[in-house]
C-alpha cells in the first residue's frame, strides 16, 4: 500500500519542524556571534585579534558546511565530545553563519560615516550608547538585504544536517524513498516544502528592507 | 576683568611628521563669540576638534570654568569618561551628521534622553522648543533626508542647543551648503550670538566673522598669527600674513554675486 501525496507531506512536515529548529538556533548564534566579531574587527586596536578573527572568518567560509558538521559530529565524538545530531547542526551552521555575518556587519559598520559616531560622542553619548542608538540601527538597515539572503541560504542548508542523521526534511524524504520508491513524488514534495518556507522568509526581508528605506 | 569660560594653553598636535598645531593659546570669555579664520590646512578645524577631544592634542591644556578637562592625571580620558564633559561643549559639524534613521525630533531629543536623563516627554518638549528657535518647529516629524542642507544644519544647531552646553563649537557650518542656503544658517548663528551664547566658529565667511564675532583669531601653519577684536583684525590687520590672506579672500568675495 503506497502512501498518498498528503501522507508524504505529513511525514515531511515533521522534518520541517526539525529544520526550523536548526535554522532558528543557528540564526541566533550567527547573529550574536557575527555582531560580536564585527564589533571586534571594527573597533579593536589589537592587530593580533583582528588577524585571528580574519583567519576564523576565512576558514569557516572556505570549507564546506558539511565538513564542519562532520568534524563536530564525528570528529569530536572520536575524542569524547558528543553532540546530538540537532546540536551539532545548530552549532555548525551557527558558527559558519557567524563568520558570514561578521563580514556583512563589519562592512555595514564601515560604510557609516565616522561623523555619525563623532556627532553622537560630541552630544555626550558614551561609546556604548552611540553604538546602540546611532550605529547599530543604521547598520542593521543597511545590511538587512544581506541578512535576508543569509537566512534563505541557511534554511536551504539545514538539508545537509540529514548527513549526520538529524531528522529534517531530506532525512525523512530519503527514508520514505527507500521504503516506498515513490521517488519523484517524495522529492517533489520536499522541494515544494522548502519553497513554501523560504519564499515567505525572503519576501518578508524584502518587504522590511523596502519599508525601512521609505522610512528614512 | 571677567573670568574666562575657556582657556586653551599651548595646544600642540602632530600627525606623523606633520605638526598641525604648534602651540595654540587663547581665552574665551563667557558670552563671547570667537571666530577662527585662516587658510585651509592652517589647523583651525583640528584646533576646534581638540577642544572636545575628538582629536587628542599631544600637548597643552584645555580649561573649562577653571577645571582642566579631558585628562585624568597623566592620561587622556576614554570616550566613555569624556561623555559628561562633552555634554558641556556642543559641536556643529560641516556635514551636519544628523542621524538619518531618526526623525528630526528624535535627533534633537536623543542626547537629552540618553545622556541627560530626561524623560521622553520632557525631551520632546525641549526638542520642539529648540526647533522653534531655529525656525523649524514644523519639521519635527520629518526625516533629515527630506530637508534641505540649510534646514539640516539648523536641526544640527537645535540638537547642539538641546545639550544645554556652556559652549558651542561650529566647524565650518556653511561650507557644505549651496550659496542660497548659507544665509538662513548664518542668520540662526547670529541670533545665538546676540543672545550672548559662548561660541567658537571656524569659518570662511570673513564678512560674517567681522560682523558677528566679538574676537577673531587668524591662524596659519599651526600658529596663531594675529588675534584681536573682529573688526580690527579683519579691517586693519597688523601682520603681513593676515593681510595677504584677507586680500585673497577679499578678491574671491568681490567676484561672488551679492547675497
Amino acid at each position: 500500500m503506497n502512501p498518498g501525496f498528503l501522507d508524504i507531506l505529513r511525514t515531511l512536515l515533521a522534518g520541517a519542524a526539525t529544520a526550523a529548529q536548526v535554522a532558528v538556533g543557528a540564526v541566533v548564534i550567527a547573529l550574536a556571534g557575527g555582531l560580536l566579531l564585527a564589533l571586534a574587527i571594527v573597533f579593536t586596536r589589537s592587530n593580533a585579534l583582528r588577524l585571528v578573527i580574519g583567519a576564523y572568518v576565512e576558514w569557516m567560509r572556505n570549507v564546506p558546511a558539511l565538513a564542519h558538521l562532520f568534524v563536530l559530529y564525528f570528529g569530536l565524538a572520536a575524542v569524547g565530545v558528543r553532540f546530538s545530531p540537532l546540536g551539532a547542526a545548530v552549532l555548525g551552521l551557527g558558527l559558519v553563519g557567524a563568520a558570514v555575518l561578521a563580514d556583512v556587519f563589519a562592512s555595514g559598520l564601515r560604510a557609516l560615516h565616522a561623523g555619525q559616531r563623532e556627532a553622537a560622542l560630541a552630544a555626550g553619548l558614551t561609546p556604548a550608547q552611540a553604538l546602540r542608538y546611532v550605529l547599530l540601527p543604521q547598520m542593521l538597515r543597511l545590511t538587512l538585504p544581506s541578512i535576508g539572503n543569509y537566512a534563505s541560504q541557511l534554511i536551504k542548508d539545514t538539508s545537509i544536517a540529514s548527513a549526520i542523521a538529524a531528522p529534517e526534511i531530506m532525512f525523512y524524504a530519503r527514508n520514505l524513498v527507500t521504503s516506498t520508491f515513490q521517488t519523484p513524488l517524495i522529492y517533489g514534495g520536499a522541494i515544494l516544502l522548502y519553497a513554501c518556507i523560504v519564499l515567505p522568509v525572503s519576501s518578508a526581508f524584502a518587504f522590511m528592507s523596502r519599508r525601512l528605506e521609505v522610512g528614512r | 576683568m571677567q573670568e574666562a569660560l575657556l582657556t586653551v594653553n599651548g595646544l600642540k598636535k602632530r600627525y606623523g611628521a606633520a605638526e598641525v598645531l604648534k602651540g595654540i593659546s587663547f581665552d574665551l570669555k563667557r558670552g563671547e563669540t570667537l571666530s577662527l579664520i585662516g587658510p585651509s590646512g592652517s589647523g583651525k578645524s583640528t584646533c576646534l576638534r581638540c577642544l572636545n577631544f575628538l582629536e587628542r592634542p599631544d600637548e597643552g591644556e584645555i580649561v573649562l570654568e577653571g577645571e582642566r578637562i579631558g585628562r585624568l592625571g597623566s592620561r587622556f580620558m576614554s570616550d566613555r569618561e569624556l561623555a559628561p564633559q562633552r555634554r558641556e561643549i556642543a559641536m556643529v559639524f560641516q556635514l551636519f551628521y544628523l542621524w538619518p534613521h531618526l526623525t528630526v525630533r528624535d535627533n534633537v531629543a536623543l542626547a537629552p534622553i540618553k545622556a541627560g536623563g530626561m524623560s521622553r516627554a520632557e525631551a520632546y518638549e525641549l526638542a520642539e522648543a529648540m526647533l522653534e528657535k531655529v525656525h523649524l518647529g514644523h519639521k519635527a516629524d520629518e526625516y533629515p533626508e527630506r530637508l534641505s542642507g540649510g534646514q539640516q544644519q539648523r536641526v544640527a544647531i537645535a540638537r547642539a542647543l538641546a545639550q544645554k552646553p556652556k559652549l558651542i563649537l561650529f566647524d565650518e557650518p556653511t561650507s557644505a551648503l549651496d550659496p542660497e542656503l548659507v544665509g538662513e544658517v548664518l542668520g540662526v548663528i547670529r541670533e545665538l550670538a546676540d543672545e550672548g551664547r559662548s561660541m567658537i566658529l571656524v569659518t570662511h565667511e570673513i564678512r560674517f566673522a567681522r560682523d558677528v564675532a566679538d574676537r577673531v583669531i587668524f591662524m596659519d601653519g599651526g600658529h596663531v598669527v594675529e588675534q584681536g577684536r573682529a573688526r580690527e583684525v579683519i579691517c586693519h590687520p597688523q601682520k603681513d600674513r593676515t593681510r595677504a590672506f584677507l586680500g585673497q579672500i577679499g578678491e574671491a568675495g568681490a567676484a561672488e554675486p551679492a547675497r
